[in-house]
């Protein structure tokens, strides 16, 4: 196991070093000026001087790819013009949002479609089994923002003054108020390393009311992610719930399953403990895969349920033409990326250990 | 021995027959056992349809505000569906699906839709399909350094979530649908490249790739005729379920205002336009949404019922 780990992790540092290779060839692409486009078409020539002699954009090619490799490793991704911050700031206070997100998103899709694929593999070809798959076709294909809006409309307009009421965009209501979790438990932090996973988990509201035992304020964002969730979990879900199917379908028809029922084994029995166990593997990996389109569907979910995630600010970055948060968040969404599937094949190798020896 | 060309039909349909039946006429015989299948064709055909005919279903210019029309009508921007079956003034010209923000007809916009949704499927998927297929084959067949290269650069295009990637390409290359379909295209290529290399990779060490190598056959003929056509089946399948993908992109780039321009009459930038009056005009933002959902559904189908119906391990069910 540990040479399998080992060995997967030298497999990714090429991906990696391909990944920051790919986002700096793109930032040299940007058509015109790269100081005016990394600052904004204000600069002045001062200015721009200075900016292209500390980030070495005088020198050659290959010196410059150094020099970016060198800023990236050390988290220094340049400032951002629009919110004159440094981008690895605004990172640290948008990343939890998305991450929030997107793992609510992860959790609506698996509880809802493991059970939907199971139950129609074993009630194959009842109209229980047609309806999820029908729906599980119809779900892949729908537009994350469109799904969203409608949702929205549904939630907030047409089922108005109804207990089932939701709120279309924000992360909490006006005058509900969080206090992040170490102020609550009177933790002395200011800054420094714990400071910044403290602060990274504090600005979870979910988790962050959780650890501070503020329950009015979990309710309400709850009640605030749920839409969002729904939206962005439904492509994931549809696929989850197909491939649930038909791994329990593939499982369901060998001889060990016919086996365990003539020894005289519940009906449930053999379905959970025979069969299900065994269709999980591929169900890993489609969970795996889904969390890419998760990361980029959040662009559209956050930007149509105003999130201030990660998604957010990539939309208004664009449309600012902010290149240098552009590049950041790419380069550090697809570092995570990779990371997410890193764990995916590492826990894929626990769960099956013929894949360890390959 | 006459056959009676009756007794003939009976063995056919019973599948008892010896006449050689050839793949394709087995695969579009199982296409049409399906029944999602079947539904997959009829959305696309009528989609089809309805892109070569827009012209002549649309009753007003896609582009065209009431405003400047001839002579000016009295509506209000984003006027609600108006029928006069269902009770619309009778003065009124009838607008099926009401009219946008910038008073144009909704109904014709959403026809002349179409066209550009199935040209952007169309033409990223071919695109991809082409520099992929070179791509992997190279890799494939001549394998070394070469093959290393192109799939290690394939690893880290599919290292990026595929969207985010075209996101920031488009940014890079400033917005337009000409650079968000060449966006997605990038994104798309190494699906292909990916399921080409594997068919060139399984059947390179055959028998009768060595026999056309023995006649003097050479590298462009081994491959192009030799080996890329058992390529030509999983292809099929991958670029009909990458037709579905590649609209949805591009639906969310123009979404994001980074694809079509307006004034374009193109789903996705006509729903990302009018977002924002989601709770005044829901009808804005709900057609086109559709639009997008049934042409991405038929694909969707349409590439299953391939898959099912071209898989050899059904070969014996015809």
């Amino acid at each position: 196991m540990t040479t399998y780990i080992l060995r997967r992790l030298l497999l990714s540092i090429p991906v990696l070093f391909g990944i920051l290779f790919a986002t700096f060839a793109l930032s040299r692409l940007i058509p015109g000026d790269p100081c005016r486009a990394m600052l904004g078409e204000k600069a002045t020539d001062a200015v721009c001087n200075e900016f292209i002699s500390r980030h070495g954009l005088d020198k050659p090619i290959p010196v410059q790819f150094g020099v970016y490799v060198n800023e990236i490793v050390h988290g220094d991704f340049g400032r951002s013009f629009r919110f004159s911050k440094p981008v690895t700031d605004l990172l640290m206070e948008r990343l939890p949002i998305t991450v929030e997100l997107a793992f609510s998103a992860l959790l609506v899709s698996i509880l809802v479609g493991i059970p939907l694929g199971v139950i129609s593999a074993v009630r194959h070809n009842s109209w229980l089994d047609v309806l999820t798959m029908l729906w599980a076709n119809i779900g892949v294909s729908m537009p994350v923002f469109w799904l969203g809006l409608m949702l929205a409309y549904i939630f907030a307009l047409t089922l108005k003054d109804t207990p089932f009421q939701l709120p279309p965009s924000g992360r909490l209501s006006p005058g509900v108020l969080t206090t992040p979790f170490y102020e609550v438990w009177g933790l002395p932090l200011s800054h420094g390393f714990f400071f910044t996973v403290a602060d990274f988990i504090g600005r979870m509201n979910i988790l962050n009311s959780v650890l501070s035992a503020n329950w009015e304020t979990l309710g309400d964002a709850i009640k605030h992610l749920i839409l969002p969730a729904v939206a962005l979990g439904t492509i994931p879900m549809a696929l989850i719930a197909r491939m649930a199917r038909s791994a329990m379908l593939e499982v369901l028809g060998q001889d060990y399953i016919r086996t365990a029922r003539a020894k005289g084994l519940t009906r449930n029995v053999v379905i959970m403990k025979h069969a299900f166990r065994n269709a999980l593997l591929p169900l890993v990996t489609v969970i795996g895969l889904s969390l890419g389109g998760l990361l980029g569907g959040a662009v559209l979910t956050e930007t149509v349920f105003n999130l201030s995630g990660v998604g957010r600010i990539l939309y208004d970055a664009i449309t600012a033409r902010d290149y240098g948060i552009v590049q950041a968040f790419t380069v550090v969404i697809a570092v995570f990326f990779v990371v997410l599937n890193l764990l995916v094949d590492i826990s894929y190798a626990y769960l099956d250990p013929r894949i360890r020896l390959d | 021995m006459t056959a009676e060309p009756a007794k003939i039909a009976k063995l056919d349909a019973e599948g008892l027959s010896l006449r050689s039946v050839s793949l394709w006429q087995i695969t579009w015989r199982r296409l049409f056992k399906r029944k999602s299948a079947i539904l997959g064709m009829v959305i696309l055909g009528i989609l089809i349809l309805i892109a070569f005919t827009a012209p002549i279903l649309a009753p007003y210019d896609p582009t065209l505000s009431m405003l400047d029309a001839n002579p000016p009508q009295n509506l209000e921007r984003r006027s609600a569906p108006c029928i006069h079956l269902f009770g619309c003034p009778a003065d009124q010209p009838q607008h099926i699906l009401g009219t946008d923000g910038n008073i144009r007809d909704e109904f014709s916009r959403l026809l002349y839709g179409a066209r550009v949704s199935l040209w952007i499927g169309l033409s990223t998927v071919t695109f991809a399909i082409v520099i992929g297929t070179v791509l992997g084959a190279l890799g494939g067949y001549f394998g070394g350094w070469i093959d290393n290269l192109i799939m290690r650069t394939m690893d880290v295009l599919l290292a990026f979530p595929s969207l985010l990637l075209a996101i920031a390409i488009v940014t890079v290359l400033g917005p337009g649908l000409t650079n968000a379909l060449l966006a997605i295209g990038i994104v798309s290529i190494p699906a292909y490249a990916r399921v080409v290399r594997a068919s060139v990779l399984s059947v390179r060490e055959m028998d009768y790739v060595s026999a056309t190598r023995a006649l003097g056959g050479n590298t462009f003929q081994i491959l192009f005729r030799r080996i890329l056509p058992n390529a030509l089946t999983p292809l099929i399948v991958q670029g009909t379920l990458g037709i579905a993908t590649a609209i949805l992109d591009a639906a969310a780039l123009s979404f994001l205002g980074l694809g079509a321009q307006p004034p374009m009459a193109e789903w996705g930038s006509m729903l990302g336009a009018e977002r924002n009056q989601v709770f005044t005009a829901p009808h804005l933002v709900f057609y086109p949404g559709l639009a997008i959902m049934l042409t991405v559904l038929s694909f969707n189908l349409l590439g299953d019922g391939l898959r099912d119906a071209l898989d050899p391990r059904l070969a014996h069910v015809s």
